[in-house]
């Protein structure tokens, strides 16, 4: 089995076990916990009264725009760190190529911070 | 016995077992350290009957309490979603610990893309967190875990860009690879020194968004207690609601660990062996950041939403873009 697979089987059967450590100790608890429901227990908490109206209401979501210039620079930083690995054998010409781009970038970020984007009303 | 340890498929057992019972220790002991500290800062002595003295089991027996109790989900709840919500966060607090070095070659799996994989797995937590905070059906669980989503959005760039220093200083993202550079680095002299003293900007950004990642005071409005009632776990009781704070404390655990080998040196420390002297030197680095947050818990106030959206997109993001322009300089110049 090559070293690819190891690798790829290591990170899944240890993602595995935080879900498999959550059904083990959940099951052990299930054998020791109490179950008795009733319509009172059951009710979503607000603070002791009765809940107004739906859980899911409607709620505005103010940093939309904000996930949206996340997506951007999120994709930029794929592209900085191979970059930054190899900087080394590519000398002064990647480095005033990425200059360049981190400059382009710095300015759509002040641009959007001018154009109040970034303001939290 | 060598043969036996050179089998893959018994030597990912043994690494699962140990983590297994890793995670768990390591929550408990960065807990009782948080109680402990916590009361002293507040001149109050704190836990103190529990296992006779220091109280040193408190947290052990808060466990098994928490055993008994039972598990209430609310009639309104996404049934499905609010039971899985807790195992997505401790899928991810377990999947971090693959890349800790704890010496050259007590590590369970040095990935390639060891960084990468740190911030990709890091990051899934989040993904928990809003699935309780929707399913719970919970006003003050929505907006919990909506302000979770808008924290991560804004402080996983930070935590990204704040990286790639180090990765110029040693071009690779292995975790051991790294902490070898540094072992090898040496601006005066012949003592090594960690990328700390080069890359300070970078460590303080780090810091600054592990802190937010991990929804630590004073970025901790997605459980702020005082205004929305421990936000995305307030419906949940029992084993469930523990297991979030288990993946908190765990993802400490983590988080100072890999700030201390991207920053600090992980295992390796001038004059000891990292082959002995490895797993002690870097949880003693553990040790020290875990205190850093625990003090600033009792130092900073809770920032507001804007501000804490104001202090990632106009500073931590610009300063975090320069710093990579002026090591990027310093790299070819040098």
């Amino acid at each position: 089995m090559s070293l690819y697979f190891q690798d790829y089987i290591t990170v899944g059967s240890f993602a595995a076990l935080g879900v498999v450590l959550v059904i083990v100790m959940l099951g052990v608890a299930a054998l020791l916990r109490p179950s008795n429901p009733s319509p009172a227990k059951q009710k979503t908490y607000e603070c002791g009264v009765d809940p107004v109206g739906e859980g899911w209401h409607q709620s505005y979501v103010r940093y939309y725009v904000f996930g949206l210039l996340f997506v951007i620079f999120d994709v930029e930083a794929v592209f900085i760190f191979p970059w930054a690995i190899k900087l080394e054998d590519l000398g002064v010409f990647g480095l005033v190529e990425m200059l360049i781009f981190i400059w382009i970038l710095l300015m759509g970020l002040i641009f959007a911070i001018r154009k109040g984007v970034l303001r939290w009303e | 016995m060598s043969d036996l340890l050179s089998n893959f498929w018994i030597l990912l057992a043994i690494k699962l077992v140990a983590i297994a019972a890793l995670v768990p220790v390591s929550a408990l002991v960065i807990g009782t350290a948080e109680l402990k500290i916590s009361a002293h800062m507040q001149s109050r002595i704190g836990p103190y009957f529990a296992g006779g003295r220091f109280g040193w089991a408190q947290l052990i027996a808060d466990g098994i309490k928490f055993f008994q109790k039972e598990d209430i989900i609310p009639e309104d709840a996404d049934r499905q979603v609010f039971r899985w919500a807790p195992a997505l966060v401790l899928l991810s607090t377990v999947a971090l610990f693959v890349v800790i070095p704890f010496s050259p070659t007590l590590i369970v799996r040095d990935l390639d893309l060891g960084v990468f994989y740190v911030l990709a797995i890091s990051s899934i937590s989040t993904i928990g967190v809003l699935m309780a905070g929707w399913s719970s059906a919970n006003k003050y669980s929505l907006m919990g875990g909506l302000r979770a989503a808008g924290q991560l959005i804004a402080y996983e760039l930070p935590l990204v860009l704040a990286v790639v220093g180090v990765v110029i200083q040693a071009g690779t993202m292995s975790m051991v690879g790294i902490v070898e550079a540094q072992a090898s680095f040496e601006v005066f002299g012949t003592i090594a020194v960690p990328y700390v003293a080069v890359q300070f900007v970078g460590f303080l950004v780090f810091m600054t968004a592990a802190l937010a990642e991990l929804s630590r005071i004073p970025f901790d409005l997605p459980v702020a207690e005082s205004e929305l009632v421990m936000g995305f776990v307030t419906e949940y009781t029992g084993f469930r609601f523990l297991f979030f704070f288990l993946g908190e404390y765990a993802s400490m655990f983590s988080m100072s660990a890999i700030a201390a080998t991207l920053f600090l040196g992980g295992y390796h420390f001038p004059g000891l062996d990292p082959a002995i002297w490895g797993p002690v030197v870097l949880v003693a680095k553990i040790f020290f950041l875990a205190f850093l947050m625990i003090w600033f818990r009792w130092t900073f106030p809770r920032l507001r939403e804007d501000q804490l959206q104001t202090f990632a997109w106009k500073w931590l993001i610009p300063v975090s873009l320069a710093n990579i322009a002026v090591t990027g300089v310093f790299k070819v110049v040098f």
